[in-house]
């Protein structure tokens, strides 16, 4: 089991690696904030500790409580706002009006 | 009931968790080109939602309440942060989510760790995967609320430094969580040794942010993003787990990706970046400033709105100061006044402008400029030298020529924005004050360079009035 993890592990940081080098400089912000949210994947560990039922007493709950909100957090917040990122490079039809910028 | 059995069967778990790593890669694939980024993204989720789907099909299915709280509660806090942040603070929210991603880590390390009594009947690679995550995933929670506290401006940004007790303090306590982690592995199980593990890692994460200075934040961010990428992979062997493994490890991929692209913008190393050099060095030698005596050319919207209307072709250089003074939308009125003139407008982008990867082509983005208009450096380059006009917003050291030609400069060796080869200059300051890293820069006693001192926004806003008029 380890060897066959320790494959994976290896295999996916040179595909993570192949991927990225890809994507433009341009795009390095949404980039950045969208594998945030990947890595959100960490609520997983926290939900699989609570659903094996094996960590018992209120002090873990609390820890795998916070862990959960934590994991969430970094989830939906970081799909959400790497997608209002992303919205803002579409091509957009020209606005008839100018938005902001006239202060005065 | 054939159907429950066959859903909570651990083979179709592993499908899911297989399926959702393939949208990872899938979606994260996408993002190579703004047309197909949003839809990759979003694919990216889907693959997300089917693995905390996946990890709740069980047969006993236990706190089932605590999870859904958690997920209520953290929904309750993500969704308003996300929509209500603004583009120009995007460096501390991400800096923001990175930490309780880190921070996830470390507490799930830590119930793993009383949950087994100490790694007691686990394999020991269980213990060092375990103990891996928890320090990582610690430095990476403290390291990142620092730095969102640097970039909102709840601490000073500047370099903050202990001194030379720096790097000897610091390797103190990489070695004193080095060896609870040691011990750890070893069988030791009293709960004390975890507790100092991620308390030694925590002010680790403190102390190795703290130093560093505002111009070195891009690097930094891209560094403890990788951080707790990694620390989530190990999280993933020791729960043997292949989603997060695979997701965890594609993003400590693009956070190294990120963390060399970053430094090498700045001809810096890493490990310079950590020690905090950049603060330190700088003082001095802006205090022998003032030697070069150049003189400083004020000049008045007019005339920089007459000057760039019967150019040909303007260069917009931003900096952090357009992200300050929010002056995004504003230049890009300028902007569309100018091509309406007939001048063509393109916007040079220093790698490590702002405090982010990237960070000035959200703004752009943001304020609708066309994305062909946004040129990387080395595209711009060449193009300097046939530019009549170089508007510079709010930039500073990525413009200073002092990187090219002055080898006791603590930037000598940067690649910087050519702007000192167009024809003229014009820089947007608040006031005459040195940059981020407190270097003079030579580029505003040029005699081609004139200065429009003011808020940036401002500045651009009367220019555009001038624009107007002509």
């Amino acid at each position: 089991m380890l060897i066959t993890n320790l494959s994976i592990l290896v295999l996916a940081g040179f595909v993570g690696y192949a991927v990225i080098s890809k994507v433009p400089n341009t795009l390095h912000t949404p980039l950045m904030s969208g594998t945030n949210a990947i890595h959100g994947i960490v609520v997983l560990g926290g939900i699989i500790l609570l659903v094996e039922g094996d960590a018992e007493g209120i002090l873990n709950d609390v820890l795998l409580l916070v862990a959960v909100v934590f994991g969430t957090i970094n989830v939906v917040g970081g799909f959400l706002v790497t997608d209002r990122m992303l919205d803002m490079f579409k091509q957009k039809p020209e606005p008839a009006a100018l938005p902001e910028g006239e202060s005065s | 009931m054939v159907l429950a059995s066959f859903v909570t069967d651990p083979a179709f778990r592993n499908v899911l968790y297989i399926l959702s790593f393939g949208l990872f890669i899938y979606g994260l694939s996408g993002l190579t080109g703004p047309k197909t980024a949003v839809r990759g993204n979003r694919i990216a989720a889907v693959g997300m939602a089917v693995a905390v789907v996946a990890t709740l099909l069980v047969d006993d299915l236990n706190n089932a309440l605590i999870i859904l709280i958690g997920v209520i509660i953290g929904t309750a806090v993500g969704v308003p942060a996300a929509r209500q942040v603004k583009m120009t603070q995007m460096p501390q929210m991400v800096a923001l989510f990175n930490g309780v991603g880190g921070g996830a880590v470390a507490l799930i390390a830590w119930v793993e760790f009383r949950s087994t009594d100490g790694f007691t009947d686990v394999p020991t690679y269980v213990a060092i995967f375990s103990v891996f995550a928890a320090i990582v995933g610690s430095v990476s929670f403290w390291g990142s609320n620092i730095a969102f506290a640097k970039l909102q401006g709840i601490i000073d940004g500047k370099s903050v430094s202990i001194g030379p007790l720096q790097t000897p303090v610091n390797a103190l306590l990489a070695l004193i969580a080095l060896g609870c982690g040691v011990a750890i592995v070893a069988g030791q199980n009293d709960e004390y040794l975890i507790l100092t593990l991620l308390l030694a890692a925590a002010a680790l994460g403190n102390l190795l942010v703290l130093p560093i200075g505002g111009a070195d934040m891009p690097v930094v961010i891209s560094l403890l993003n990788a951080f707790t990428g990694l620390s989530a992979a190990a999280t993933g062997v020791a729960l043997d787990n292949t989603s997060l493994i695979v997701a965890g490890m594609i993003v400590g991929a693009s956070g190294t990706l990120l963390t060399q692209q970053m430094a090498r913008a700045m001809n810096r190393t890493i490990t310079s970046v950590v020690a905090g050099g950049f603060g330190g060095t700088v003082e001095a030698i802006a205090g022998a400033e003032g030697a070069d005596g150049g003189t400083v050319r004020s000049t008045s919207a007019s005339d920089v709105a007459i000057q760039m209307a019967y150019a040909r072709q303007v260069v917009v250089v931003p900096g952090y100061g357009m992200a300050v003074s929010q002056a995004q939308h504003a230049v890009r009125e300028m902007a569309k006044l100018l091509e309406g003139k007939g001048v063509e407008v393109k916007y040079a982008i220093h790698p490590v402008a702002g405090r982010m990867p990237g960070h000035m082509n959200v703004l752009l983005a943001e304020a609708d400029v066309p994305y062909e208009q946004l040129k990387e450096m080395d595209d711009i380059n060449g193009e300097f030298a046939r530019t009549d006009v170089s508007i510079v917003i709010g930039a500073n050291d990525v413009t200073n020529p002092d990187a090219r030609t002055k080898p006791d400069s603590p930037i000598y060796g940067m690649p910087i924005l050519n702007v000192d080869e167009s024809q003229s200059v014009i820089v947007l300051k608040r006031s005459m004050s040195s940059g981020y890293a407190g270097i003079e820069n030579p580029l505003f006693f040029n005699p081609k360079t004139s200065m429009l001192f003011g808020d940036a926004k401002q500045s651009i806003a009367d220019v555009t009035e001038e624009l107007k008029a002509l």
